[in-house]
């Protein structure tokens, strides 16, 4: 049954990709009430990937990439609340109290609040200057702004996650001397196999980055010559500027005052419902079970905010949808396109397919014996599109025939036989 | 100044006009349906393919290699399909007719 909008608010708090969709899709999909965006972070919603790629080349601020221009919130009718905080929130009553001296009275509430880069306890990080994070918009200016202050160009990236790693690339690209200290024993050890961190560590050596491996940052000084970082191996590493990028904390504290479930994030059902009523969460703060997989997470992707943005809108306007989407990722570093679909968790084997008429094209295919979970695909549209098509329709592929290079890249030469056609 | 006509997959004809952005850009500025743009224009995510009027294919140049691999398996894709994130809005795209391809 549609219920009756009209009167109705729906505020949003969080108005990044999870957020800002969520209004415009509220709107698409027949809500007909109030919508209020609310953000800390005074800039129109922007695209936040090409934070650490095309957006730090840029030399004097530029313009960040919005993910809708102004006048599209104005036609849709969605009031913004951008610079402003939610200083205090009551589930009984359903008002929000905001940091410009108003309050919002809601209907439906959704909590995108995304997450916080985390700052690991190392001594010095806190106090000395020229240590940075990258999240939002603010982050990456002030790295352009210290990046060209720099004096030596020397830059010390703390984590070799995907964040660690484009930014590494993005300022190498700009003559930035880099080095990149890793605690694991290989890059990306969260979140890809050894075969890809082995590609990126390569491809990043062969550019002129420093990759230390199994080194964690043990302080951070300030001398009279400028901050240094002295690792576990001993070296004392210059650092004009440092890039902290160890991973996240999901933003939780507006969740908490509602009294909302929490586990490792906000808990949601598969309708993206909190524990408390009339209160979703979506995005990076969202920890859902997701049905493919058969297990509880929480995914830090656009994929992931724009498609629970869609389920939530359509939920709140009481239609129920469940949340199944298949995810997606890219990173974009010097040359390099890895397009990532599926998860690969808990996979018993993979088969790595090198293109041999292309330099740096290859793909990995992730397997649970013989049900595909995930592709990894380095350059290789072709295989992100058609792993793509094969994970959603479960399609049955031959690993012989695709391990090998000799047969040719194609549907109807990979697939063994469908146990599900679409 | 740039006139672009989209036809969406109900067969309906919508037009407007942009001086600056992409294809993508604009569509997704109207709400075109089927055009999400979901990666911003990078070329990663496949959700704004259209099929260009055949008389304009030509003059767009060929596609880059990554958007040709991920075009060659896309649902619907033809000797006129393109990512309309990779069609600048230029002077030479006036009057251009693309088709939503998904």
């Amino acid at each position: 049954m549609e219920l009756q909008t009209k009167n109705k608010t729906c505020a949003i708090v969080g108005a990044s990709h999870a957020g800002a969709n969520c209004a415009m899709e509220l709107r698409k999909q027949g809500w007909e009430g109030a919508i209020v965006l609310i953000d800390a972070d005074e800039n129109l919603p922007y695209h936040r990937p090409p934070l650490s790629k095309a957006y730090l080349s840029l030399t004097d601020g530029g313009d960040f990439n919005p993910l809708f221009a102004a006048e599209r919130y104005e036609e849709e009718n969605i009031t913004l609340a951008l610079g402003v905080t939610v200083t205090a929130a009551d589930a009984t009553s359903k008002t929000l109290a905001l940091s410009n001296g108003t309050s919002v009275k809601y209907d439906a509430l959704v909590l995108a609040t995304g997450a916080s880069a985390f700052v690991p306890p190392i001594p010095g990080i806190e106090t000395c200057s020229g240590v940075h994070v990258l999240r939002s918009a603010k982050d990456a200016l002030a790295i352009q702004a210290g990046f060209k202050n720099a004096k030596d160009k020397n830059i010390v990236v703390i984590g070799g996650g995907y964040i660690g790693l484009e930014t590494a690339a993005s300022l190498q690209k700009m003559s930035g001397k880099v080095t990149v200290l890793e605690c694991e024993e290989r890059l990306l050890a969260r979140v890809a196999p050894a075969a890809l961190a082995h590609f990126f560590q390569e491809l990043h050596t062969a550019k002129g980055v420093t990759i230390k491996t199994g080194v964690s940052a043990q302080d951070i000084l300030q001398t009279k010559d400028g901050t240094t970082v002295t690792g576990t191996d001993g070296v004392t590493y210059p650092a004009d500027l440092v890039l902290v990028g160890v991973g996240v904390r999901p933003n939780s504290v507006l969740a908490e005052k509602l009294g909302t479930t929490l586990e490792n994030g906000i808990k949601v059902n598969e309708q993206l419902q909190t524990s408390v009523a009339n209160v979703y969460a979506i995005g990076d703060v969202a920890q859902f079970y997701h049905p493919r997989y058969q297990k509880w997470m929480r995914l830090e992707s656009v994929q992931n905010a724009v498609d629970q943005a869609r389920a939530v809108a359509a939920n709140i306007l009481g239609i129920p949808t469940n949340y199944n989407a298949l995810p997606w990722f890219w990173s974009d570093q010097y040359h390099i396109k890895l397009q990532m679909v599926g998860l690969s968790h808990g996979y018993t084997d993979l088969v790595v397919r090198k293109e041999d008429d292309k330099e740096d094209c290859f793909s990995i295919w992730y397997f649970k014996d013989d049900a595909l979970l995930a592709v990894d695909a380095v350059n290789n549209g072709k295989a992100f599109v058609l792993g793509t098509k094969f994970i959603k329709n479960n399609t049955l592929v031959d690993k012989e025939k695709l391990a090998d290079a000799s047969i040719p890249f194609k549907p109807n030469t990979l697939i063994k036989y469908r146990t599900n056609v679409d | 100044m740039a006139k672009i006509t989209y036809i969406t997959k109900a067969g309906e004809s919508l037009v407007y006009e942009a001086t600056s952005g992409s294809l993508m850009e604009l569509a997704v500025k109207n709400k075109v349906p089927g055009i999400d743009g979901d990666c911003g224009g990078v070329c990663s995510c496949a959700t704004c393919h259209v099929h260009v009027a055949p008389a304009y294919y030509e003059k767009l140049g060929a596609p880059s290699e990554i958007e040709a691999d991920m075009l060659e398996f896309d649902d619907n894709v033809n000797e006129y399909s393109r990512l309309c994130c990779q069609i600048p809005v230029t002077d030479a795209v006036d009057g251009i007719t693309v088709a939503v391809a998904n």
